[in-house]
């Protein structure tokens, strides 16, 4: 059984398809990408696949189980994470209580513990922070534990970003553009990065990246996608040399 | 020393409220005044977990302080008092010393319902909406007490007074302002428990970005219920105080000015400051007693004042920090949890 099937998806906003017809399959322990051109419906798809919208056609299937009707709270418990193209971490958060708050599907306590503070509630809190700083520590993040996201670098914020979403210990982790914004050498850094979160976790990662250095250096197995269509998919060799993949990303005058 | 720091500031603060109201240090008119402004910081501290933590913007507070008021009124007249509307007492009148708090409570839980029917809808739709079905909802709620005559009507519910005297003739000490006090520090413990744990930390999380809580797992739905119905439900508390410190209500007391004023506390304080509240409550209070010889106009200067206080300070005295953040070194000496 695959981790993550796509059967058919499609979305339509007012008259645009943003995604169309989709099938796509990912398998356990894959590191895989999706391209396409500029408003190809990639983030669409995240978003589909997230739980943050409802798709207007087709199915999502995670380990066997249809996600229709699942709120994006639920898709997380399950398992799904991401990151967003455009950071969205909580700016007047410390960094140690976004990872935190990424835990609420698993707090273990009702309110009536939280509010007479009994030793249930005080174990699970105390629980969650070591968790949490000791999953900054591997990260080597820990010293900004207390610092707020907004007095990081923009790279720094992306990898706590990228934390934030690993915290829950997900099966499949949905990253979207990681390397937009980034200097060169930062981009080399999160190479790095993706490549040994994939090796220490027992994760599926399933990337969406501009950067062709990153998606062919990364990824086992791509998907392209333009005008909501996947127009091609396989290794990156057979899509550097795919004809259509050419031809959306340079348009037909070039080929 | 850290740990009993607060509790003992606490205690010593009770017991001197408590000996100058007993041996009538303070005359009734500033007893009244302290009342006020206990029962205001349990208002504008409860009003800012939805305004000020949540970010979302409801109106109409003094709607679920009418709940309560009412519910508790009616019950403790009902039960511990001879009355006209309800004959004679339920129950034995000295037990008023004992059942007015879980009155309050009852009046607590009654205006958190009244909270959960009016945030379903809100929060179902546009956030946006909250501010004006909390409007709707506080018109309904006066409009609905207008018209049941059973409870006075736009006359006024009274009779409360002679349920203090009943908890008097059990034991002659300031019952209020021991009530009030206990009250307002159960408020702010359980919103600062509330506040400080993971489960609340999702309330600011929604505030700051609420697509990516609900995409980190934070059911912000249920979180927005929650945390509306624990606000409405301490208006309620807060409500069945004020109803017994005064002794009367009347619809009027109640209405948008009344929601205003809570309005006017949280901006003027900071929000999602506890700290901030608890300030603004006190210098609102004084402040209302300073403008009362100014009569209605007092309704000029109040928005005035709330417009001043947006132009030069928008994020209030406090804006989102406590005396923690502001003063650092403090926290070697108490801790408040
Ligand atoms: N909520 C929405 N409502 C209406 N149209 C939308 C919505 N979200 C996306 N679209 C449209 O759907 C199409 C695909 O958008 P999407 O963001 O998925 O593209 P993308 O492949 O992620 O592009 P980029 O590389 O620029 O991030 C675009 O035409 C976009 O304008
Ligand atoms: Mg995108």
């Amino acid at each position: 059984m695959n981790l993550l099937e796509i059967k058919d998806l499609t979305q339509l906003f007012s008259g645009i398809c943003a995604v169309s017809e989709l099938n796509l399959e990912i398998g356990h322990r894959q590191l895989v990408g999706l391209i396409g051109p500029n408003g190809a419906g990639k983030t669409t798809v995240f978003n589909l696949v997230s739980g943050f919208y409802k798709p207007t056609r087709g199915e999502i299937i995670f380990e066997g189980r249809n996600l229709a009707g699942l709120k994006p709270h639920q898709v997380s418990a399950l398992g799904i994470t991401r990151t967003f193209q455009n950071i969205r971490l909580w700016k007047e958060m410390s960094v140690l209580d976004n990872i935190l708050v990424a835990q609420h599907f698993q707090l273990g306590y009702g309110l009536g513990n939280l509010f007479f503070r009994t030793s249930r509630y005080l174990e699970r809190e105390s629980e969650m922070r070591c968790q949490a700083l000791e999953l900054l520590e591997i990260f080597k993040i820990r010293e900004y534990a207390d610092e707020t996201p907004g007095n990081l670098p923009y790279g720094m914020q992306r990898k706590v970003e990228i934390v934030r979403a690993l915290s829950s210990g997900p099966k499949l982790l949905l990253l979207d553009e990681p390397a937009a914004g980034l200097q060169s050498a930062d981009v080399n850094e999160l190479i790095e990065l993706i490549k040994w979160i994939f090796e220490q976790f027992d994760i599926s990662i399933w990337m969406i990246e501009h950067q062709m250095k990153v998606v062919m250096t990364l990824c086992s197995h791509i998907s392209v996608i333009d005008f909501g269509r996947l127009i091609a998919q396989g290794t990156p060799d057979e899509i550097q040399n795919n004809h259509e993949v050419i031809k959306a990303y340079l348009g037909d005058d070039n080929v | 020393m850290k740990r009993l720091s607060v509790p003992v500031l606490l205690l010593v603060l009770f017991a001197v409220l408590m000996g100058l109201a007993w041996f009538e240090v303070i005359d009734v008119y500033l007893q009244t005044i302290l009342l006020f402004m206990g029962i205001n910081v349990i208002i504008s501290s409860s009003l800012n977990l939805v305004n000020g933590n949540m970010g979302e913007f409801s109106c109409g507070h003094a709607g679920f302080i009418a709940v309560g008021a009412y519910v508790s009124s009616v019950l403790s007249v009902a039960l511990f008092t001879k009355s006209r509307v309800f004959g004679a007492p339920l129950l034995p009148p000295e037990w008023a010393a004992f059942g007015f708090p879980v009155i309050l409570i009852i009046g607590g839980l009654a205006a958190a319902l009244t909270g959960l029917l009016v945030a379903i809808p809100s929060f179902r739709t546009r956030d946006d909406y909250l501010a004006i079905i909390t409007i709707a909802a506080n018109y309904i709620i006066i409009t609905t007490i207008i018209n049941i005559d059973k409870i006075g009507g736009a006359r006024g519910f009274m009779g409360m007074r002679r349920v203090i005297f009943a908890m008097e003739d059990f034991a002659g000490i300031p019952w209020m302002i021991l009530w009030v006090f206990i009250f307002m520090v159960l408020t702010l413990v359980i919103i600062r428990r509330y506040m400080s744990s993971t489960y609340g930390k999702g309330v600011e999380a929604i505030r700051q970005d609420e697509v990516a809580a609900e995409i980190m797992s934070v059911n912000t739905n249920r979180v927005k219920l929650i945390t509306f119905m624990l606000s409405s439900g301490l208006a309620g508390i807060a409500g069945g105080l004020y109803a017994h410190a005064v002794g009367y209500v009347n619809p009027k007391s109640f209405d948008l000015l009344k929601s205003t004023e809570a309005l006017v506390m949280v901006y003027l304080g900071g929000m999602g400051s506890l700290t901030g509240s608890i300030l603004s409550a006190v210098l609102f209070t004084l402040l209302l007693e300073l403008l009362r010889p100014l009569q209605i106009i007092k309704w000029v200067a109040i928005p005035l004042l709330l417009i001043i206080i947006m132009q030069f300070r928008p994020e209030g005295i406090m804006g989102h920090r406590e005396l923690s953040d502001i003063f650092p070194k403090l926290k070697k000496f108490y801790k408040f949890k």
